[in-house]
């Protein structure tokens, strides 16, 4: 393979995979607190897509019930992005008081958590389409303002073209990340997550409001989920109400490879899976999808703790 | 009689597939185990089915019994093969895993059976023949199947097996201390939800007369868990009223939605919401019925419950 081919694979590949990183870090967040996954990510993945169109003033379809919807508003895209993250962190706030929160207070099995979860996926994803129907969406193309289509990072006889949304993509990402990880880490906030995550009990009986905290991972990594929808849809287009599904399977295998609950191994496990699929050869695209599932089941077979992960013990 | 049976027939023999699907995810679910991949193998029996029927043995006319039942054969070994291959190495972890491989395994099938020559790509195959005379008689396969799984299953719930799958359900490290291996037994109940999913998805091809990668869907897999948490999931009734109840629900909002003076966006909701609706009851059900509608508790009281309902109708008890 040519090496500015191989150049241009490589960094397509970490664009992508750092939206894999960011939206696996919403499911690693929560699982890293309170042990479950919550399968509506991926819903919550297409409502932001969805959030930061009808922010913009784009009009929809003239299907379902809020057929030629538009809302008499024209926001600039960072500022629509910023707003519908929000917007899709509350409505994962709201999910976990509807869906997790009854069922943890009975301390119920924790597969009745991941069937009400896979329950609110269910109504988010078929609300979307009953409300404005199943078509594709695409975001007008300057959406990013008047940036140039392409930036060329090789020279000009050995032309390495990457795509401006590609660098977009990397830069939000990366700054998040790199936020969170301060947060996470060197800060009174992410301490005290930390604690919630390693004891509820003892973290409450240190004076730690747990459920604030608990809310506010729901927040977080519904807010993640937002994010990475809109950069997605935005990128390429909004295939409809079902854009979150396969991302949001293929988020699965990124926290098993990475490692349940390992915060860097997400973002490893999410670039890692990123730079896979980019070197799919074009003949086998449409096996592109099926990449990230065999790494899965491979994992699970050979080394099911993931890459960063902590072996589990478990305690009678 | 026999009109209004002809009539109903594809929604009976529906119901009763709905219902053999129903048990092979209670199969797993009996040892405490979450697995999404019934439509996969269905849909791997189904493309069985519409491979034999169509390019190795194609036949004008009627279908030839033994053909259907080598297909049965074929689909059944073949799911064993897959629910082993993916049931050993993911049974042998705890917790959410089972759930998220098969997953992964649904979604490859379906990539596969979307891009692969043989399984006739995103159109699917079509013109699969039929085996029998008229839609009613497809209750000569579909209503043995029911009867021995029903069989098996009730039997199952007083024998050493199936008491290593619920003592396994209630608390898996007790259980390996009394001697049970619980891969073993895991695996075990993993291949025969399987094997069950993959003669069913044979039956539904033919039924169907076309077979595509629409068969085996997450989706479809969503649906036919809401339909077994809903029935029950503590004994094996629950997931046949469960299986039959929720294959027939399309029919009855579609009927819903027939009754005049309607406002518009109801009838949209009973016609196009159905699976708003399942997500609701999904929802409600985890919550508030955690062990499904039909309990243990509510069998083993029934003679009793029909008592007391019957005198509180008739005569006070002196």
């Amino acid at each position: 393979m040519d090496i500015s081919l191989l150049l241009q694979n490589f960094l397509n590949g970490l664009s992508i995979g750092s939206i894999y990183a960011i939206f696996a870090l919403g499911y690693t967040l929560i699982f890293s607190i309170l042990g479950i996954i919550n399968f509506a990510h991926g819903a919550l993945f297409t409502l932001g897509a969805y959030f930061t169109y009808a922010l913009m003033g784009e009009a929809f379809g003239f299907n379902g019930l809020l057929a030629n919807l538009q809302l008499p508003l024209k926001l600039p895209f960072f500022l629509a992005l910023l707003l519908s993250s929000m917007l899709v962190g509350f409505v994962g706030v709201a999910i976990e008081y509807i869906a997790f929160r009854p069922l943890r207070k009975r301390k119920t099995d924790p597969l009745l958590t991941v069937v009400s979860s896979l329950g609110v996926a269910l109504i988010i994803v078929n609300l979307i389409q009953y409300l404005v129907g199943a078509e594709s969406y695409t975001f007008p193309s300057n959406t990013y303002g008047n940036l140039p289509a392409a930036i060329n990072f090789g020279s000009a006889d050995k032309p390495i073209p990457i795509r401006t949304v590609q660098i977009v993509i990397f830069v939000v990402c990366g700054s998040i990340l790199s936020l969170l990880t301060y947060t996470i880490n060197f800060n009174r906030f992410g301490k005290a997550m930390r604690a919630v995550a390693e004891d509820q009990v003892t973290a409450s009986l240190l004076g730690i409001n747990t459920n604030l905290f608990i809310v506010s991972t729901f927040f977080i990594s519904s807010f993640l989920a937002g994010l990475a929808g809109t950069l997605v849809g935005s990128s390429m287009s909004i295939s409809g109400p079902y854009l979150g599904i396969t991302f949001g399977l293929k988020g699965l295998a990124v926290i098993v490879l990475g490692g349940l609950g390992s915060i860097p191994g997400a973002v490893l496990g999410g670039l890692l899976i990123g730079i896979t699929e980019a070197f799919v050869p074009a003949d086998y695209s449409a096996y592109k999808d099926a990449v990230a599932f065999s790494i899965l089941l491979i994992m699970l077979l050979i080394k099911p703790e993931g890459l960063l992960g902590r072996r589990f013990i478990q305690k009678v | 009689m026999v009109n209004l049976l002809n009539d109903y027939a594809p929604l009976i023999i529906s119901m009763i597939l709905g219902a053999l699907l129903g048990i092979s995810l209670y199969l797993p679910l009996m040892t405490g185990q979450l697995s999404l991949a019934s439509p996969g193998f269905y849909a791997v029996g189904g493309y069985v089915a519409a491979i034999f029927s169509t390019k190795i043995f194609p036949t004008s006319g009627l279908y030839p019994w033994y053909l259907l039942l080598l297909e049965m054969v074929v689909a059944a070994l073949i799911s064993t093969l897959l629910g082993l291959l993916v049931g050993i190495p993911v049974l042998r972890l705890r917790g959410i895993y089972l759930a998220i491989a098969t997953i992964a395994f649904v979604e490859v099938l379906r990539i596969f059976s979307l891009n692969l020559e043989i399984t006739g790509g995103a159109v699917g195959l079509f013109g699969i023949p039929q085996p029998f005379n008229n839609t009613l008689e497809y209750l000569w396969v579909v209503l043995p199947l029911l009867m021995i799984s029903g069989i098996i299953l009730y039997r199952l719930e007083n024998i050493r097996v199936g008491k290593a799958f619920i003592a396994i359900r209630e608390d898996e490290l007790a259980a390996e201390a009394m001697g049970i291996d619980p891969t073993h037994y895991k695996v075990l109940a993993f291949t025969l939800g399987a094997i069950l999913a993959g003669v069913s998805g044979v039956i539904a091809a033919h039924f169907l007369n076309t077979w595509n990668a629409r068969q085996g869907t997450f989706d479809a897999s969503i649906i036919y868990l809401t339909s077994v948490l809903i029935g029950g999931t503590r004994t094996f009734v629950g997931p046949i009223l469960g299986g039959m109840m929720f294959t027939a629900l399309p029919e009855i909002l579609r009927s819903l939605a027939n009754i005049p003076n309607l406002p518009l966006w109801l009838v949209g909701f009973f016609k196009d919401g159905r699976l708003i609706i399942f997500g609701i009851l999904i929802v409600i059900g985890t919550l508030f019925f955690p062990q499904g509608l039909v309990t243990p508790d509510l069998l083993n009281n029934f003679p009793k419950l029909m008592r007391s309902g019957l005198s509180r109708v008739g005569v006070k008890k002196t």
